[in-house]
């Protein structure tokens, strides 16, 4: 007796994005595609996969302080470095694109130019040669104008800026129309108002292809089956046909489990537990449907990889 | 719910003159404010003035065809002048509007939707008549369902009209109308979808954009798929847009009335 699998087929498919250009004449950098998918992630079986998610490093524009034990271990020869840090993690430790995270732009973290930060992303993005997401301090107005300078020093890179929220998107987003790039729709792990952003970017005049999602990322231990939750739910309603929540997602596995307190134990028996803690948070997000993993620790980084190529790649086990 | 609209009908005047004049502009600027508006489908309908339906769907659907993509619902009361329009599509899967629960007519019309690839809406009614309550109107169903299976036709590219009366004229109708579409769909598994001409409620009333929009939300409630309406009507499309997010159709955003109006033309049929 023949055995037929039910096949689970939706109707509609995430949008495919493209990250990073490069400057004319320019061949030197590399693009990212990621979305693509009509299914669950990894359920190749049931439709098309999409592009496989990708796996990025972040870097920060200050020394963080204070700064765990285990990560002022691997950065700390490179961490005053901003750029210099950010070719460590491509070249050394294989980051597919590299998050630039300006918190010395915070007028209480450094209140670094608009100009300053305009520069390094553009040295980032020069000395890489991957894609480049450029993430603000958090303070709305320094943001808005910092966004503003980056974008332009950046004219034509499709770089991955932001983060927008309903509250605050218009500078950013139209900075990113003109200068031509991405944003990061952000929405404080709710699908409401993830959709809602997702309508105002829209109704801007901004298309489902230059937005990424960011549901907010909540750690191991600190949120994660809430973040989980809104991501699977976004990624079936869009599958469904939620044209405005078509876009792929990008979750900051590395920042947020960091902040747990135990991910700042050991390292014990040679094992970074911070390390672990970013690779399970990563490896949960990605079942939610998670595209674009920003990561820290380079073990981390490299454990998830693996994890996603194994996951793409496993026979099924039926 | 999707709406279908109806305004490319030779009953209203300016299409019935376009129609006479050959003149396409007023056609396709009604076909471009509908879909403008929302509308998953449009309804093309030559009007009783015609002496030759046949001879004139063709050019109906041709000009309508030239300035959108939309699926249309070939609504003509002749079977020739149905497949007259059939022919000339050239675009998306269209319906077809409609066929009687007769069987003779309706094996027909099964046929038919096979050969053209259309979905079929089926009226709750026979030669005799409209009938008066829910369980005739379910009976009528039933064997539409049935003829359909029986001719392998997907029972999900059916659709089932329970027959709207206008209520000045038959008050009592209306409850088994919603009763009606509140029990078609355990008629079978998947069950067929239900449509219904909204407008024809108000039908010589005052306040019929009221009256519409008040049926919309009810029927929405009582499962309704599709409703042949009055799209640019902005009212009864904040409804909908209302009633889908109330029935969970549709994720919650404060931006609901503004998404909806712009989504609702991908939410075809599947």
């Amino acid at each position: 007796m023949s055995f037929e699998l039910y096949r689970e087929s939706f109707p509609f498919r995430i949008s495919e994005v493209e990250i990073g250009a490069s400057a004319s004449g320019n061949g030197q950098q590399r693009s990212l595609r990621v979305g693509g998918a009509s299914t669950l992630p990894f359920l190749s079986f049931d439709g098309a996969p999409g592009h496989l998610p990708v796996v990025g490093m972040e870097v920060w524009d200050v020394v963080p302080e204070p700064w765990p034990v285990p990560l002022e271990n691997v950065f700390g020869p490179v961490a005053s470095d901003p750029v210099g840090w950010a070719r460590h993690c491509v070249e050394e430790w294989g980051a597919e694109f590299i998050c630039l995270r300006l918190r010395g732009a915070d007028p209480e973290l450094g209140d670094a130019s608009p100009e300053a930060c305009a520069t390094l992303a553009r040295d980032v993005l020069d000395a890489t040669g991957v894609p480049l997401v450029v993430f603000g301090c958090g303070n709305d107005a320094k943001d808005n104008v910092v966004m503003q300078k980056v974008s332009e020093s950046c004219a034509g890179r499709r770089c991955l800026i932001g983060p927008v929220t309903s509250d605050n998107y218009r500078t950013i987003a139209a900075a990113a129309m003109v200068n031509g790039h991405l944003v990061i729709a952000q929405s404080p792990v709710d699908v409401n108002m993830q959709k809602q952003i997702c309508v105002l970017l829209n109704d801007l005049g901004l298309p489902q292809t230059q937005i990424v999602m960011d549901p907010t990322t909540g750690g191991l231990g600190y949120g994660l089956e809430y973040t989980y939750s809104v991501m699977e739910r976004v990624r079936l309603a869009a599958l469904q046909g939620e044209s405005s929540l078509a876009s792929p997602m990008i979750v900051f596995c590395g920042f947020e489990a960091w902040r747990a307190k135990e991910a700042k134990t050991g390292p014990a028996d040679g094992v970074v537990q911070g390390a672990l803690w970013e690779a399970l948070t990563a490896g949960t997000l990605l079942q939610a449907g998670a595209d674009m993993l920003v990561m820290l620790h380079p073990e981390a980084t490299r454990a998830v990889r693996e994890h996603i190529k194994a996951l793409a790649g496993g026979e099924m086990a039926i | 719910m999707i709406l279908i609209g109806e305004r490319i009908n030779g009953l209203f005047r300016d299409v019935a003159q376009a129609i006479q004049t050959k003149n396409p502009e007023p056609i396709q600027r009604l076909a471009l404010a509908q879909i403008e508006a929302g509308a998953a489908y449009l309804d093309i309908n030559t009007g009783p003035a015609v002496a030759d339906p046949a001879a004139v769907m063709p050019w109906l659907v041709k000009t309508v065809e030239e300035v959108v993509d939309t699926p249309l619902c070939i609504d003509a009361a002749k079977l020739p002048a149905i497949e007259a329009g059939l022919k000339a599509v050239t675009k998306s899967r269209p319906i077809i509007n409609s066929t009687i629960a007769e069987r003779e007519q309706l094996e027909k019309y099964l046929a038919m939707a096979k050969d053209y690839g259309a979905y079929l809406i089926a009226l709750t009614m026979n030669r005799r008549g409209v009938s008066r309550d829910a369980a005739d109107r379910l009976a009528m169903a039933m064997e539409i369902v049935v003829t359909a299976d029986e001719q392998g036709f997907p029972i999900q590219d059916l659709f089932i009209d329970p027959l709207v009366l206008p209520v000045n004229v038959c008050q009592e109708n209306i409850v088994e109308v919603l009763e009606t579409l509140r029990q078609v769909r355990t008629l079978a598994d998947p069950p067929p979808r239900t449509v219904v001409g909204l407008s024809n409620v108000s039908q010589g009333c005052p306040h019929r954009s009221l009256l519409n929009r008040t049926f919309a939300s009810m029927a929405m409630a009582a499962g309704l798929d599709a409703a042949i309406a009055d799209v640019l009507d902005g009212e009864l499309r904040e409804t909908v847009a209302a009633g889908r997010v109330l029935l969970n159709k549709e994720i919650y955003s404060d931006a609901f009335l503004g998404s909806t109006s712009r989504t609702s033309p991908k939410q075809t049929l599947r």
